[in-house]
């Protein structure tokens, strides 16, 4: 104890060289750039770890099936393009529905937003049945599509639309209605029409809450064309169709490669509109830096 | 001169005493005993007199929250009050924020050509004219930044050369400087002066800073608090364009004594 204190005040007298002067170095938070990618592989390594342990320790040989091992979903599923092609072609159709579901959604999402943002009485009268559409559960309303849509491709991209119509409004609207004060001011001082304030004030002010929205709709919208795929079977079957007929027939290693090309679609979505944020508003908005 | 007709009386309510011509023309900004009471209870100012002259600068001092923000918001417009008149020349009003309150995707001269393009001027006009404005507030090389890329002192200046665009007859500036480190503050305020010496805008520019009042204007009114009256009003003889060692004129000195001593007065 004492030798340790003794050794402290030592260090602590200040000789000629302690006390010169030196170059600063900068104090910088250091970023391990190889972090940033080893961290995620390390924990996709635990995951198929993971998988690997259930597959073999866990399950017995006859119940395998149920968890078949990573290199089975490799070789019988994604390397055979008998297997490969038609899960590929069914998450094309997945994504054209995805994709129109979520155009619309936004078109409509946006068109809601505006209109409320003019007049309160019309906010107090459409936003609830925003807030409704979106608490309903989707599957409580996906016969009653059925039966007004007929059970192909228009009643999926309608699931979609429902789905995700609700963040681009509720977003849309957040972002118009946010616009500072002292803005609105310089726009009421030049006699701004509404026209113009709308068209140069608040839209361009609600962009980057649009592009919020626009990434949460982009991930329901594949939920919802997913999950109508399921539903709606006429005509060409979707990713989601596919994994329904996996399913029933026990080819579990294609259900796998199915949810892992699913997933990763979904991801990939995800990170487009985050790019598109991005290019769009990064220049000037924070938030786009946000993934 | 202004005509007439670009006087409007922005707010009616309890002025039964029409003005005579001859009255309006001598002021480019008038009070008449206005009163201004809020919703919530508040009254910002009770029997404001105040009249500005064209080309004449005119700077308000007084405690925080006596009103001197609801001075400019019925100046230019922006609030009615609620007793009697206020005459403005309202379609050719400055108004200079406290904040710079630049549309962050706009760049620089887009910004600054805003309020031309609301009023529809034609694209090769505006554009010729922020660039002037741009060179007046010395930002030349800036005009394809964007807002956020420029310290404060650039935003300010680029909010300044905004309302300059509208070559307005009377500047309506709100502690525009109130939120800029000191060195940069006194750079503002001689350009600002500087700026007026060349163009000889009338304008109401509401500050708490005494020296900034006293550097800049012809005349320094100061108000008491809430609810906001004049109390006392200075004339600040000094020809403009003013030196920045005027500051450290003893003359400089007394007068900002003065109104010191009267802004003090009022908090009692």
């Amino acid at each position: 104890m004492s030798a340790d204190i003794t050794a402290r005040a030592d260090t602590a007298v200040p000789t000629a060289e302690a006390t010169r002067a030196e170059p600063v170095r900068p104090v910088r938070r250091r970023r391990v750039r190889y972090a940033a990618l080893l961290t995620p592989l390390g924990s996709l390594g635990a995951a198929l770890g993971v998988w690997y342990a259930v597959s073999y320790l866990l399950l017995s040989p006859a119940r395998r099936f149920l968890v078949p091992p990573p290199q089975q979903v490799l070789t019988v599923s994604f390397l055979d393009w008998t297997h490969l092609q038609p899960m590929l072609q069914a998450l094309s159709l997945t994504a054209q529905v995805a994709l129109v579901g979520l155009f619309i959604a936004c078109a409509l999402g946006v068109t809601a937003a505006v209109l409320m943002s003019r007049a309160r009485w019309l906010e107090r009268s459409l936003y609830p049945y925003a807030v409704i559409l979106q608490t309903v559960p989707i599957l409580a309303i996906v016969p009653l599509v059925g039966l007004w849509f007929g059970f192909g491709f228009t009643s999926r991209v309608v699931v979609c639309v429902l789905i995700a119509l609700f963040p681009m409004i509720s977003n849309t609207l957040f972002g118009i209605q946010s616009v500072d004060r002292a803005h609105h001011d310089l726009f009421t001082l030049q006699r701004a029409s509404r026209w113009a304030r709308l068209r140069k004030l608040e839209l361009p002010a609600a962009l980057p809450s649009v592009f919020t929205g626009l990434r949460t709709s982009s991930g329901l919208s594949v939920i919802g064309a997913i999950v109508g795929d399921m539903f709606f079977k006429q005509g060409e079957p979707g990713i989601g169709t596919l994994l329904d007929v996996y399913r029933s027939r026990l080819q579990s290693e294609d259900l796998f490669a199915a949810i892992i090309l699913a997933s990763l679609f979904g991801v990939t979505v995800f990170a487009l509109f985050t790019l598109v944020a991005r290019l769009a508003v990064g220049s000037w908005h924070a938030s786009a830096d946000r993934p | 001169m202004f005509m007439l007709s670009t006087f409007l009386t922005v707010a009616l309510k309890g002025a039964d005493v029409p003005t005579t011509a001859e009255d309006t023309l001598d002021a480019t900004l008038r009070f008449e005993s206005v009163d201004k009471h809020f919703a919530n209870g508040t009254t910002a100012l009770t029997g404001l007199e105040l009249s500005i002259a064209p080309g004449e600068f005119v700077a308000v001092v007084g405690p925080s929250g006596c009103g001197k923000s609801t001075l400019l918001r019925l100046a230019s417009g922006l609030d009615a009050a609620t007793g009697g008149t206020v005459h403005a020349p309202v379609d050719s009003v400055g108004y200079v924020f406290q904040d710079p309150t630049l549309l962050p995707w706009r760049t620089v001269l887009a910004n600054v050509e805003l309020p031309a393009e609301l009023a529809g001027t034609p694209k090769a006009e505006r554009r010729e004219r922020a660039l002037d404005a741009l060179r007046l507030v010395g930002l030349e090389g800036f005009e394809k930044q964007l807002p956020g890329q420029l310290s404060g002192g650039m935003r300010m200046r680029a909010s300044l050369a905004r309302a300059l665009m509208t070559r307005p007859s009377l500047f309506l500036l709100d502690e525009p400087f109130g939120a800029l480190d000191e060195m940069t503050r006194l750079r503002m305020q001689e350009e600002l002066q500087r700026i007026y010496a060349d163009t000889g805008f009338a304008a109401l520019f509401i500050t708490h800073s005494v020296t900034e009042a006293v550097f800049l204007a012809r005349r320094v009114v100061v108000m008491s608090a809430r609810p906001g009256r004049i109390t006392a009003s200075f004339d600040v003889p000094f020809p403009h364009p003013r030196p920045a060692q005027l500051r450290y004129d003893p003359g400089f000195g007394r007068i900002a004594g003065e109104v010191s001593a009267a802004l003090r007065g009022g908090l009692q």
